[in-house]
């Protein structure tokens, strides 16, 4: 085996297993997929926790962000700032987030923090608009898309302030059962 | 149904809204007390005041931070910014406010940004508060009460306990302690589940974690029981173990890489396919161990004495008709003997030394109980998996949000490739169209002829298909019986060994065509037919096959067990459950076989034709339906056979390790990624059930009335000499009553509760008491759902009540100070 070196110690370990839903060999994974974005910043020890942030730039040129319509606006809202710079631990955090195991309140939660695209913590029009482009790229026309906008929100709006607070997100997600399998990326 | 509920501009209804609590003085008495209160006091409030004062220390705005801790100071500063922005833009104030037609006053803004719907999920606090109510929860109900001071004090009781945290006085840190000292109180599978689940980053959890321990380490060690810190260790040890085991799990990786590219490129609903097909490996894997390790395993160590015929030559032609070299190895039920091995001296012999030989091992009893045991297993570990699955995808109410849900749940994030990605852009778009042009279209009603025309389209669909399977099966029945008779009669058979092997697969060939080909014909039916939606068509299409499949599975099980078992006297079979198991691994191999040809056939020439001849860049799309009823098909021929044939299921698994390759790379190389929506939970949940209630609960009926009422074969096999397989359970209770006389009660169980079938009536009656009660309890919670919906709906009517009352007191605050300046009287 040679010389191991320790990219994290055990109780580091033992706090993202307790925390994330992953599991050893998979942060050891998610640290080498980390490191080869930037393998000239990121160090391979990580015991004394470098403060390390590596740009949107270089997160969304990953093969599984990258044709995501959304990969912007993920990026963003795990990384603390707001900007898109993530940090080793914002970077498990995503992918903990996103993953198979993932509880749906949580994924529910992030998603819609993603679809708040101007984060007043509500789903306006303009944020449908928004993610509706961004899902058909064009294939609507601006009628159409205010049309499914205004729909969309006359549906699924419960409290009548027209647009979608949280609550009236939630429940609109647990009444779709693949909301979980759709919103998961694989790493 | 969400109730549009849209603000009235009428100016009139506006100004009922604000005489109304003078009006309406019994109904609204606290309310009226409050507005009172606040009407009356002098400089504005608490949060105003402060407000006013950070107003002056801020120098820009700037953007609102999400997951930075914030104090209260912080977050009245972010609500004033927000608050600031809306006078700012005074031409868009209205359309902000969908609430009122008029303009809010900068105090109502500043309070409605703070409100805990606007601030929940973003503010850590708000977090920290929601998850400190739900460990209280949580202890409550894992009865380490706290106390009742510590339980939050809300003036409406509906709220307590809810999600709001109403005690604003509390600073974040207090708030945090307190979930801290929760945290600390659940037990550790808890604690970690809590944890995990928290929207915060992980950094803030970690650092969570680390006051939550070492506040357990700070207390005294001394003070807590040795039992409860010996629980302690052992959960902690096993917590270690699991994650080491689950490590070990991924670190396998069976397939990781091919799964990633294959929902990349094509999506949730192909993969299921392939997830399916893994799980089913590991199903048989799992049988394959335990029939190896008890069963393969001795009886290959201590082999029988050699029967008295030479043994067959190895020829090719075993591996396709499973006879010949292999009907009398391990591999079939006839190998197996029926003594005990390794046991040199007999029963009467008192003071038998067993330890001369090794341990002895009662083959017979081993077969049985092995056969049961995994069953049993399976049947739980599939019924578990069952309600999981169904616990995921099933809905109480049908959704009526079904463009929302569209929108949001709709783009798979595990799609990777570029053409994907745009072919799915693509999909949704058609999609979203669809949904808008069914929203707007106003359904007319049909007329009658038309519901006449779409009535005889169906039942003409419906006697095809019904038709067309009845007749195959009655061919495989006459074809079956055919065959018996070639067998029977011996100067009808030809001398020709290939001819009389060839003769043996002609029942499998039959079998594997019928399935080939009549899903085609009932897909051309339904081409004919109009369907109200598509998941209905996909649901009518499954239950056309399975019914086909499904059928003809009974006529071979008749077949073989009515007819075969009983009459295999006079066709001259030493063995009849050598001979079903030898049938059931023709099949297995038969449907590998078509089911290969399939794929090249069907996917590969397809696209070949349709590239080069027909020049059109239309690919095959892979048919998820039909593969996945396939599979399950095949799964129940393994099980079928287990009894029969105990390696079955390594024949299975090197099946389904060939199909994974076969099919995976058939997908890559011909087909395109389906056009059409596919709900992939939803079918996973279908496809599961499928796997457990036609298919494993008719092998279990199988292998169950085999072992209870057909008379084993005399001379081979385990249970040789006994009337039936049941038999050797009820020997072994004799016996082991007259070895050891304080076993009898076992003796007594055995025959009131097995033997009863009085006991099982009972038993059934139970189940379907139990049924009974959770669909009760399912309509009762339906209808609490319709009433808490109503009571949002009511809670929305409030909190626009309220804002109207608070914008009416601060337009009167502000009216007032004008007045006194014009009238200059003290006021």
């Amino acid at each position: 085996m040679g010389n191991k070196q320790t990219t994290f110690t055990d109780e580091q370990f033992e706090a993202y297993q307790d925390c994330t839903f992953f599991t050893r060999k998979e942060i050891l994974r998610l640290h080498g997929r980390y490191r080869e974005l930037a393998p000239h910043l990121v160090p391979l020890d990580y015991t004394n926790n470098p403060d390390i942030k590596l740009p949107l730039t270089l997160l969304v040129s990953m093969p599984e962000l990258k044709e995501n319509p959304f990969r912007d606006r993920i990026v963003q809202t795990f990384s603390e700032d707001g900007q898109g710079n993530l940090s080793f631990n914002d970077f498990v955090d995503m992918f903990s987030a996103l993953c198979e195991s993932s509880s749906r309140e949580l994924k529910t939660r992030y998603a819609f923090k993603i679809y708040d695209f101007n984060r007043d913590n509500f789903i306006c029009k303009e944020d449908m608009e928004k993610t509706i482009n961004k899902l058909t790229k064009g294939e609507l026309t601006p009628e159409e898309v205010t049309l499914v906008c205004d729909k969309a929100i006359e549906e699924a709006d419960l409290d009548g302030d027209s647009k979608l607070s949280f609550a009236d997100f939630e429940n609109m997600i647990s009444k779709a059962p693949d909301f979980l399998s759709t919103f998961h990326v694989r790493i | 149904m969400a109730r549009n509920v849209g603000f009235d501009q009428n100016p009139h209804y506006l100004e009922a809204g604000l005489e109304s609590p003078v009006d309406e003085e019994g109904v609204h008495d606290s309310f009226s007390q409050l507005i009172a209160e606040q009407s009356q006091n002098g400089p504005p409030s608490d949060t105003a005041f402060e407000l006013q004062e950070l107003q002056r220390e801020l120098d820009e705005e700037d953007r609102d931070n999400m997951s930075v801790p914030t104090t209260p100071e912080q977050e009245a500063r972010g609500g004033l910014r927000r608050g600031r922005r809306y006078p700012e833009r005074d031409g868009e104030a209205e359309q902000l406010s969908p609430l009122m037609g008029g303009r809010w006053s900068s105090a109502t803004l500043r309070v409605l940004s703070s409100m805990p719907s606007r601030t929940i999920g973003r503010n850590r606090g708000a977090i920290i508060s929601q998850y400190y109510n739900r460990t209280m929860q949580l202890r409550m109900r894992r009865h380490s009460r706290p106390s009742i001071r510590d339980l939050p004090h809300s003036s409406r009781p509906s709220l307590r306990g809810y999600r709001v945290e109403l005690d604003y006085n509390e600073t974040d840190a207090r708030r945090q302690d307190h979930l801290v000292s929760n945290l600390q109180n659940l037990s550790v599978s808890d604690r970690v589940r809590m944890l995990q689940a928290m929207p915060l980053s992980v950094a803030e959890k970690s650092q969570l974690r680390r006051q939550v321990l070492q506040k357990e380490v700070s207390h005294p060690r001394s003070q807590i029981p040795c039992c409860s810190q010996l629980k302690y260790y052992v959960i902690i040890a096993a917590r270690q173990a699991w994650y080491s085991w689950l490590s070990f799990l991924h670190s396998l990786q069976l397939w990781q890489v091919a799964l990633k590219r294959v929902g990349g490129r094509f999506g949730t609903g192909v993969l299921s396919y392939f997830l399916f097909l893994k799980t089913l490996l590991f199903f048989n894997l799992f049988l394959f161990l335990v029939t190896g390790l008890f069963l393969v395993l001795p009886q290959a160590v201590h082999p029988p004495k050699p029967p008295a015929q030479k043994q067959v030559a190895f020829s090719g032609l075993e591996l396709l008709t499973g006879g010949g070299y292999f009907s009398d190895s391990v591999m079939y039920y006839g190998y197996y003997s029926d003594s005990t091995l390794n046991q040199m001296c007999s029963e009467s012999q008192a003071g038998c030394d067993h330890a001369q030989h090794g341990l002895s091992y009662n083959m017979p009893l081993a077969y049985f109980f092995t056969i049961g045991m995994s069953f049993f297993i399976t049947c739980i570990i599939l019924v578990y998996s069952m309600s999981k699955s169904f616990g995921q995808s099933f809905r109480i109410e049908k959704s009526h949000s079904m463009l929302a849900m569209k929108v949001f749940c709709s783009w798979d994030f595990k799609v990777i490739k570029k053409s994907s990605v745009a072919l799915m852009s693509e999909n949704i778009a058609t999609q979203l169209k669809e949904l808008l042009a069914d929203v707007n279209l106003n359904h007319d009603n049909k007329t009658l002829s038309q519901k006449l025309c779409r009535l005889t389209v169906h039942c003409l669909a419906w006697t095809i298909c019904i038709g067309s399977t009845v007749a195959c099966v009655l061919a495989v029945h006459y074809l079956a019986d055919h065959m018996h008779a070639l067998r029977e009669n011996p100067m009808r058979n030809t001398s020709d060994p290939l001819m009389r092997e060839a003769n043996l697969l002609a029942v499998p060939v039959v079998v594997s065509l019928i399935n080939l080909l009549l899903p085609g014909l009932f897909n051309a039916a339904a081409w004919m037919e109009e369907y109200e939606s598509p998941s209905v068509r996909t649901y009518v299409a499954i239950f056309r096959n399975l019914m086909l499949k499904v059928s003809v599975l009974g006529v071979l099980c008749y077949h073989w067990l009515g007819r075969e078992a009983v009459a295999s006297e006079t066709m001259g079979l030493q063995c009849w459950e050598s001979f079903v198991g030898q049938e059931l691994y023709r099949f297995l191999l038969m449907d590998f076989v078509f089911t290969v040809l399939d794929t090249l056939l069907g996917e590969f020439l397809w696209r070949l034709f349709s590239e080069k001849v027909l020049k059109k860049s239309r690919r095959p799309v892979f048919d998820i339906a039909r593969n996945v009823l396939e599979l399950i098909y095949g799964q129940t021929l393994a099980w079928l056979g287990v009894l029969f044939t105990p390696l079955l299921p390594g024949v299975q698994i090197i099946k389904l390790l060939l199909l994974f390759y076969i099919k995976m790379g058939s997908v890559m190389l011909n087909c395109q990624a389906p056009r059409k929506p596919y709900r992939a939970s939803q079918m996973t949940t279908i496809f599961i059930t499928l796997l457990c209630f036609p298919s494993f609960l008719g092998a279990t009926v199988c292998v169950t009335y085999t072992m209870w009422s057909i008379t084993p074969s005399k001379s081979c096999g385990p249970f040789r000499g006994l009337n039936t397989m049941i038999q050797a359970g009820r020997l072994w209770v004799e016996q082991l009553k007259r070895v050891n006389p304080r076993l009898t009660w076992l003796a007594t169980a055995h025959s009131y509760l097995v033997e009863n079938p009085l006991f099982l009536f009972v038993a059934a009656g139970v189940f379907l008491i139990v049924i009974y009660f959770n669909t009760q309890v399912v309509g009762g919670q339906r209808k609490i759902i319709a009433l808490l919906q109503e009571q949002i709906e009511n809670e929305g009517e409030d909190k626009k009540f309220l804002i109207r009352q608070l914008q009416s007191t601060h337009e009167k605050k502000r009216n007032r100070p004008r007045q006194c300046s014009r009238q200059d009287s003290a006021c």
